[in-house]
């Protein structure tokens, strides 16, 4: 295998085990911040002893996500040595500026958050958990420009050695998938908290080992699903809208569409091939491809056959965005399903937990890490669908070449698998032990600021 | 002076004080995780609770100066850490396995505890060794031989030495007892190794480097200079003089620390004046190395603006956890 691959392998093995863990942190954030205020307001411990157990998975998931953050922070270097030379004028200073607006933000009050009560007011107690969870969704907001930027660059020229640069940073920021995809990924987000707190809390209950706490952490995950899913669904529709008029080689490829045609149906199955450029086993809906993505039975969605380079097609590779986007979708439609009949059947049972029936408590248990299925997989979609470009369009991967030889990053790569595949089995191993184990509550503080309480 | 000459200094200084703070805030964590497996399980916790709240915030000085070194001097990250892939990924690997073992050792079952507490200390050693091995080969300019490769294995044992001094320091400061009086034993330890060790690398850079040469050991410049070999000797036989007298037990626990850290503040200026205007020795200048004046300005207002702030909460955060370390609690 050439360096190029590895490389590329490499990053994305990494990435994809960073981005695991700040889609949890970044809306566990705001969770936790809402826990606490609950507390504040209705004195109910049982909101303590929600904020308490869901801080220890807080602790852990941005522990794991600092660390394979700093080994990203190494990569862009060594992995794409090229990125920087060409696009370093617009990455550069976007990176940087989340380093200093988020990285030190969440990390420094995030100590405070975790071991200062007691030390700081209540209120300077909220003030650290509130910039903790802000810190992580700037965070967010930088990296998700980059990212944008690369699918739909705005706002720069090229030099004529290649180089890029910034004529408009609102231009470079705000490009024009900037939104959506924000959007998109924050509630992404979202879910995936909603269902971790909504799937560990049935697992407490299918064991016998729920606590005051886990009725209303199981309530606030299936509130918060069954309203964010059809957000997520809309936003996904015109994220995808978006994507139709940026980049309609991935579209087509998500939607297997090979010729150019109106009125094309929604694919439900099919095995789309590269070699005879067509699909087998199709099963799809009549029409339903072009309303969705035309607004118009009778729309018409370019085909791939109309993508060709110099070197004959060249379009994304196929399987991948139209299998990537199936799981994506499918694992949103059993989030609708999940969470709407739970939030129903909870309230028909009074928002008694234990009267739920079992059957729904394993189903939301099973779903516990649904969000990450959905997130990587739709994500998957819109990096692969990129290709083969850097920046869509302008920059190709292979333009990029890695200066390191092949073998070395190929022995760093097995070595960074297999230390994140261990840690992947300790943290939902871990997950599911604090899960079982009663939450401390010993040393409960007043509500009032310390030094008054006594 | 224009902005093109004036920038890449400002970003070198400012890539030079990250690089400073890292190695001396994660310093000390990383010094306290090689001294874990002398201690007995409680001290473990009471030396882990010591440096916990700091740690994550420590890390993120690292992500700023190759952050910095990546986005101001692409041409140099290139070459810098083209040449020490392999350490890198290894420090990479040995950070990764320290800060989740923070969290797991006291968050998984009981029995796996010990486990854990191996994967921070090994952690620990394998970050520290890494950096110590990163450092010799950059001061030596990244050139290819035996004799550089011995030095750099050298300076990969001597830099876990350094970090030892400063983690007992730290932990004479913010512990008591048997803890505290343990910390003294193992500063004593590590200082002659200290001691070997700034002497190599004070040496080795004038050997290897003409310049460098020229820089230091011309009149009247050296004189001029002198202070600083001085200083430094005088701060680390100030440190070990301490460690003798039963005072560091308690008023002036803050003061072997102190010293540590002004060992390695002394050196970084050493280090910086060898190396100025290089970025990498005798091969390429900051000038060289650096992105477009636009790029840079552009980070320049950011980090005027953050970096004063960044300082200022820092500086809280450490005055909310002062004093003696008491047990880690979530509130």
């Amino acid at each position: 295998m050439d360096a190029l691959l590895l490389a590329r392998m490499q990053f994305a093995a990494n990435i994809t085990f960073h981005i695991l863990f700040p889609t949890i942190s970044i809306a566990l954030g705001w969770t936790l911040l809402f826990f606490r205020l609950r507390w504040l307001k209705t004195h109910d411990e049982a909101w303590l002893m929600a904020y308490r157990f869901w801080t220890k998975v807080f602790a852990l998931t941005f522990a794991l996500g600092v660390v394979s953050g700093i080994t990203m922070s190494f990569q862009f270097g060594t992995n794409w040595p090229g990125y920087m030379e060409r696009i370093g004028n617009i990455a550069g200073p976007l990176l940087g500026y989340e380093v200093l607006t988020a990285f030190f933000l969440e990390a420094t009050f995030l100590g405070v958050m975790l071991f200062g009560h007691g030390r700081v007011s209540e209120r300077a107690h909220l003030v650290a958990t509130f910039l903790v969870a802000f810190g992580t969704t700037m965070s967010a907001f930088w990296i998700l420009a980059l990212n944008s930027w690369m699918h739909t660059p705005a706002g720069h020229g090229i030099r004529e050695n290649g180089e890029f640069f910034v004529q408009s940073w609102a231009a470079v920021i705000f490009n024009p998938s900037f939104p959506y995809r924000l959007v998109h990924v924050l509630l992404a987000s979202g879910l995936t908290v909603a269902f971790v707190l909504a799937g560990v809390s049935a697992w407490q209950l299918l064991k016998g080992k729920a606590n005051a706490s886990t009725p209303k952490a199981l309530r606030t995950g299936l509130t918060v699903a069954a309203v964010l899913i059809p957000l997520q669904i809309l936003a996904g529709d015109l994220h995808g809208l978006n994507t139709l008029q940026h980049q309609p080689q991935k579209v087509a490829a998500m939607e297997g569409i090979w010729e150019t045609e109106r009125g094309a149906p929604l694919l439900l199955f099919a095995v789309p091939d590269e070699a005879t450029r067509s699909n087998h086993f199709e099963i799809g809906i009549p029409k339903l491809a072009a309303l969705i993505l035309k607004h118009d039975p009778e729309g018409e969605i370019r085909g791939l056959n109309e993508f060709k380079g110099a070197k004959g097609y060249e379009h994304p590779p196929v399987k991948p965005l139209f299998y990537g986007f199936r799981i994506m979708v499918g694992t949103g439609m059993l989030m609708l399903a999940f969470s709407w009949a739970g939030l129903w059947l909870y309230r028909r049972r009074a928002w008694v937990a234990q009267k739920l029936p079992r059957p729904l408590l394993w189903g939301l248990a099973g779903m516990s890490f649904s969000g990450w299925v959905a997130t990587v997989s739709g994500w998957y979609v819109t990096e692969v669908g990129r290709q083969p470009f850097m920046v869509f369009g302008l920059l190709r991967v292979d333009e990029l070449a890695s200066a390191v030889p092949a073998p070395m990053i190929a022995l760093t790569l097995a070595l960074y698998v297999t230390l994140y595949l261990a840690l992947l089995v300790a943290y939902v191993g871990v997950v599911k032990y604090m899960a079982e184990k009663p939450v401390e509550m010993h040393d409960a503080p007043k509500t009032e600021p310390v030094g008054s309480a006594a | 002076m224009n902005w093109e000459t004036t920038l890449p200094i400002v970003f070198m200084g400012l890539m030079g004080l990250s690089m400073l703070l890292y190695v001396v805030l994660d310093g000390y964590d990383l010094g306290v995780g090689l001294l874990l497996h002398r201690a007995t399980d409680d001290q473990k916790d009471t030396m882990i609770a010591s440096i916990g709240p700091f740690w994550d915030a420590n890390e993120t000085w690292l992500v700023l100066g190759v952050g910095i070194l990546l986005i101001a001097f692409p041409k140099a990250h290139g070459m810098v850490l083209g040449a020490l892939y392999l350490p890198v990924a290894l420090m990479l690997v040995g950070l990764i396995l320290r800060g989740v073992a923070f969290d797991f050792r006291v968050k998984a079952q009981a029995v796996r505890k010990p486990l854990w507490n191996f994967a921070f200390f090994a952690g620990s050693g394998l970050a520290a060794a890494a950096q110590g091995w990163m450092l010799g080969r950059y001061i030596t300019g990244l050139q290819e031989g035996w004799i550089f490769m011995v030095f750099a294995a050298a300076i990969a044992l001597l830099l876990p030495a350094a970090y030892v001094l400063l983690g007992a320091g730290w932990l004479i400061m913010k512990t008591e007892g048997e803890l505290q009086r343990h910390a003294v034993k193992w500063a004593k330890l590590a200082w002659v190794p200290v001691l070997i060790g700034m002497g190599l690398v004070s040496l080795a850079t004038p050997v290897v480097s003409e310049t460098v040469r020229g820089k230091w050991f011309s009149m009247p410049v050296f004189i001029a200079l002198l202070p600083i070999p001085l200083l430094t000797l005088t701060a680390l036989v100030g440190a070990r003089a301490m460690l003798n007298s039963q005072r560091v037990l308690g008023k002036l626990c803050w003061l072997p620390f102190t010293l540590t850290v002004s060992v390695f503040v002394l050196g970084a200026i050493g280090l910086a004046y060898s190396l100025f205007p290089y970025v990498v020795m005798d091969r390429l200048t900051i000038w060289q190395a650096a992105s477009a004046t636009e790029a840079l300005a552009v980070i320049a207002i950011g980090c005027a603006i953050t970096v004063p702030t960044i300082l200022g909460y820092t500086v809280f955060s450490y005055r909310v956890f002062w004093g003696k370390a008491t047990a880690l609690r979530y509130a």
